[in-house]
């Protein structure tokens, strides 16, 4: 554990270093899969199913592989049928082996029945509609009443799957939790709310598409350069499907253009590098807007009960939530995204002695759900929080005070952390770092909550009401997710840091060189960082579950404390003083007595002058624990009471990140994740047709805020420091996008009485709740 | 067919196809992958480019009406140590995050600033609601946009 450290003292790190790949990016410099040069290569073109549930009766390609410029055209008949998941997650993965790279059985509208490689993007798209496909169709399964109904239409039968519950059900899996006895403790409690909230499909919408690249490099191995947050698991989970040896694939990543989750899938590589492997060319696969909305990977909708009882000073007692969470087609994250609903919700509100967590995951024949930022407790937080705020009403008491009677504080645990994990049990833990209570204060004052709540301010036909709740998230899935990182020493004093640790956009290569140039007392500037390519960095499990900053970032410190220590040791000899006395900073080591040697002459001494050695080391990093940042959320809305149209005037969400490495960076990652959830709040929703297609996968149907449909967010980071993290940081990417539907909620309920449990909280939706309660009084 | 268009100052010369968008030639003919591909319905903004003068979506621009225009792209907005002031002001304020929208957001931007040098909060609002942003929630944009229109640049 790193000595705790006053903040203030550091000289990179709490800095806002600009990114490290900003200049590049704001000059339109070719750094993203789909720059590299196509010269060459073949274009492939997938085709979609139809049908909701079919079984492919015949597929004739006979017709598409004659035309002129086709290379290849792939089927589930020439291609292998391992089964495996596309779940990008650590071996093994805890979601089901429920797929192959052709299905033949296909379970959903969009689901790729076969792929054509040729000549130009044209040409294949056109062979695409050559291809002759008989269906036999089958009942299809298109809710989640549907999927558990008593007689419901099997959806995964085949013999081939593995690591589902119950697929005779529908079930994928299942998660049961007791801790004492809930039922009692409702029946006993003062007060007790009961609600149920279901959220809708949504999708990630990163600006870049997915995008692989496949190349043979000069030994004949397979090359891919793909937008993904999952280097390594490519690279394994490829290997599996091609039947190849993972030495016989490098994975580039290069610049990604966002991915909130939707590329830690494996959804390209496979099909692309099978391309390359069999005709010996480069291949590149791009998703169309309206494949990446269909055919990729969405938010998986749930339906959560959450019932709460309570003493009538607001304490918690008992807290009961049932979570049904439909995953589509395939059980891609389907076990762990449903386990998160819970696990990084009840812990918040540990006063309660009963608590009780049930959980299913179903198949549908419906779009495939994945991970997406927050990762379940997105979904869970809006019913958890409505049921606070329900509390509060039926108490009479603020929300802000139920909260506080009720959530986790520094020193404290909750048995949901042990009880949940991510495909076997969590781990105990005490909270290091909690400033909850200080984000609830400034969150109050900017807000102006006390002069707002319950003002029910006019404009017009517009009605005016503030809203909030809380959250925690995790940093990083402890004990098995593991992040590593190798620093050298190079002649003039600077570093390479070689990161397996994958930048999505992010920033987190920029913060963790802050992290190492902080250790090694230099300025960012003298750190070259690399990441993400499977031949030349350590291994690191990639982007997800808000672990970069705190896991790769505590192997990054590792590694540059070890190099610190070599460093050090050089220079106690060119100093003639005790290694104990130096420390690093402003380029040099500086010993007790002041004498000091420069960065530069300790490299050179060491690569040419006497006891050479590369000065270097390579350390890694496991959680033992997942420390949870903390925020809390304030919006004032404004809703038009004659069309149910819904505006966020204002927003605060104060969080607390630990120490933050680089504030703009995790400023913009609570912005980002606010206006993400604002846009799932209130308009983001993919409609689906009574056969199961998606009716509206453009970005001119499926509406994300644009900057004239956003307030100013205004996200506050308080002073915070985590024991555990690297310069007391812990993680802050995910947390935001939690906040804006219960928020939100809570604020329509404040401004006009109604309760919106379903979202989004559309203008038909609001108007509807507006006019059920005219009708009731 | 054979067109001309003058990109960045530089007169170019590309076969296109009937049907190629101006992006696409751009992208894959005259080797300026700056303008992005994202949506192809002209409803995100990552492909815009000044058409003489006027801030477009490229994807929307048949590459044959271009012939004889004046195109300016990201790849024409600033280079090493001569920045545009767009360019500047995003790094200053963070507003580049995965950095995908950025090059339609330099080019709209710097368009937006030429025709009004001192945009109000909403006028840049207004200006940009064309591009999409899916990382920053768009307050670090606002805040680089509004610095250059207290500077006027």
């Amino acid at each position: 554990m790193p000595d705790p450290v006053d903040p203030r003292r550091f000289a990179v790190v709490g800095h806002n270093e600009p990114k490290v790949d900003a200049y590049a990016l704001v000059t339109g410099k070719p750094v993203f899969a789909g720059d590299a040069s196509s010269d060459g290569a073949l274009h492939i073109a997938f085709l979609a199913s139809t049908h909701a549930h079919a079984r492919i009766t015949s597929i004739d390609t006979s017709r598409a592989e004659a035309l002129d410029g086709v290379s290849l055209v792939l089927t589930h008949e020439n291609t292998p049928a391992t089964m495996y998941t596309t779940a990008g997650q650590g071996f093994p993965e805890p979601s089901p082996y429920d797929t192959r790279m052709f299905n033949p059985t296909v379970r959903f509208v969009g689901e790729r029945v076969a792929a054509v490689a040729a000549e130009t993007p044209e040409i294949a798209r056109a062979a695409t509609k050559l291809i002759d496909v008989a269906y036999e169709t089958l009942p299809a399964v298109l809710s989640i009443d549907e999927a558990l109904a008593p007689d419901a239409p099997i959806i995964h039968g085949e013999d081939e799957a593995t690591g589902i519950h119950d697929a005779a059900r529908n079930i994928v899996s299942v998660v049961d939790v007791d801790i004492g006895d809930v039922e009692a403790g409702i029946a006993g409690s003062a007060v007790a709310v009961d609600t149920t909230c279901e959220t809708q499909y949504a999708q990630h919408v990163p600006i870049e598409p997915h995008v692989v690249r496949a190349y043979l490099d000069n030994d004949g191995r397979l090359v891919l350069l793909t937008s993904t947050q999952v280097p390594f698991h490519v690279r394994r989970i490829v290997a599996r499907v091609l039947d190849l040896p993972v030495h016989r694939i490098r994975v580039i990543k290069p610049r990604v253009g966002g991915g909130f989750g939707v590329k830690q899938e494996i959804l390209l590589e496979d099909v692309t590098g099978l391309v390359t492997l069999r005709t010996g060319r480069p291949a590149v696969a791009e998703l169309s807007r309206p494949e990446e909305f269909v055919s990729s990977r969405t938010r998986h909708p749930m339906r959560v009960r959450v019932r709460l009882g309570a003493t009538d000073d607001g304490t918690l007692r008992a807290v009961a939530m049932d979570v049904i969470s439909n995953t589509g087609a395939y059980g891609s994250h389907g076990l762990t995204v449903m386990s998160n609903a819970g696990s990084k919700t009840l812990p918040l509100y540990n006063r309660a002695p009963d608590v009780r967590y049930r959980g299913r995951t179903v198949y549908t024949n419906l779009p495939v759900g994945g991970a997406y930022r927050g990762y379940g407790a997105t979904q869970g937080y809006f019913a958890l929080e409505t049921a606070m705020d329900e509390l509060a009403v039926k108490l009479d008491m603020d929300p802000v005070e139920v909260r506080r009677r009720n959530h986790i504080r520094v020193g404290e645990t909750s048995p949901i952390f042990a009880a949940i994990g991510e495909g076997k049990p969590g781990v105990e833990q005490t909270v290091g770092s909690c400033e909850l209570e200080r984000c609830l204060d400034i969150g109050v004052e900017e807000i102006g909550w006390a002069d707002k709540r319950g003002a029910r301010r006019r404009d017009g036909p517009w009605v005016h009401g503030v809203g909030m709740s809380i959250h925690m998230q995790g940093s990083g899935i402890a004990d098995v997710d593991m992040g590593a990182a190798t620093i050298k020493m190079n002649d003039d004093g600077s570093f390479n840091l070689l990161i397996g640790a994958t930048d999505l956009g992010t920033g987190s290569d920029t913060i963790l060189g802050q992290i190492a140039a902080e250790v090694l007392g230099v300025p960012l500037a003298k750190i070259v960082v690399y990441s993400s390519d499977t031949d030349m960095t350590p291994f690191d499990v990639g982007a997800y579950a808000s672990s970069t900053t705190y896991v790769s970032g505590n192997a990054v410190r590792r590694a540059a404390e070890q190099a610190r220590a070599q460093i050090t040791a050089v220079a106690s000899a060119m100093l003639e003083e005790d290694a104990g006395g130096i420390s690093l900073r402003g380029e040099a080591a500086i010993g007790a007595s002041g004498n000091r040697v420069t960065l530069e002459e300790i490299a050179l001494r060491s690569l040419y002058g006497s006891d050479q050695e590369q000065i270097g080391a390579t350390a890694s990093f496991v959680g033992d624990e997942s420390p949870p940042p903390f925020l809390a959320s304030f919006a004032e809305v404004a809703v038009d009471t004659e069309t149910g149209q819904v505006r966020v005037v204002d927003y605060v969400a104060v969080a607390d990140c630990g120490v933050a490495i680089n504030p703009h960076a995790a400023e913009g990652q609570v912005e980002g994740a606010i206006a993400n959830g604002i846009g799932y709040a209130l308009t983001e929703e993919m409609l689906i047709s009574g056969h199961g297609r998606v009716r509206n996968p453009t970005l001119f149907d499926y509406k994300i805020p644009a900057a004239p449909d956003l307030p100013r967010i205004r996200a506050i980071l308080v002073d915070s420091y985590e024991p555990t993290g690297p310069m007391g940081a812990k993680s802050v990417a995910e947390i935001g996008i939690n906040a804006p539907i219960p928020t939100i909620a809570n604020a329509i309920y404040d401004a006009v009485g109604v309760r919106l449990r379903n979202s989004p909280f559309t203008a038909e939706r609001v108007l509807a709740a507006l006019d059920a309660v005219a009708s009731e009084d | 067919m054979n067109v001309t268009i003058t990109v960045n100052g530089e007169q170019r010369v590309a076969d296109v196809a009937a049907s190629e968008s101006l992006l696409n030639v751009l992208r894959d003919d005259l080797d300026l992958p700056g303008t992005k591909d994202a949506c192809e319905q002209g409803e995100c903004g990552s492909c815009t480019v000044i058409l003489d003068g006027e801030a477009v979506c490229s994807c929307l621009v048949m590459a044959a009406d271009a012939e004889g225009s004046e195109v300016t792209t990201v790849e024409g907005m600033g280079e090493e140590g001569h920045l545009h002031p767009v360019q500047e002001a995003m790094l200053a304020e963070g507003a580049v995050q995965c950095g995908f929208c950025t090059p339609g957001f330099v080019v709209a931007g710097a368009h937006l600033l030429e025709t009004n040098p001192h945009p109000s909060e909403l006028e840049i609002r207004e200006a940009l609601s064309g591009n999409i942003c899916r990382c920053t929630g768009y307050g670090a944009i606002l805040r680089a946009f509004e610095t250059l229109s207290e500077e006027g640049t």
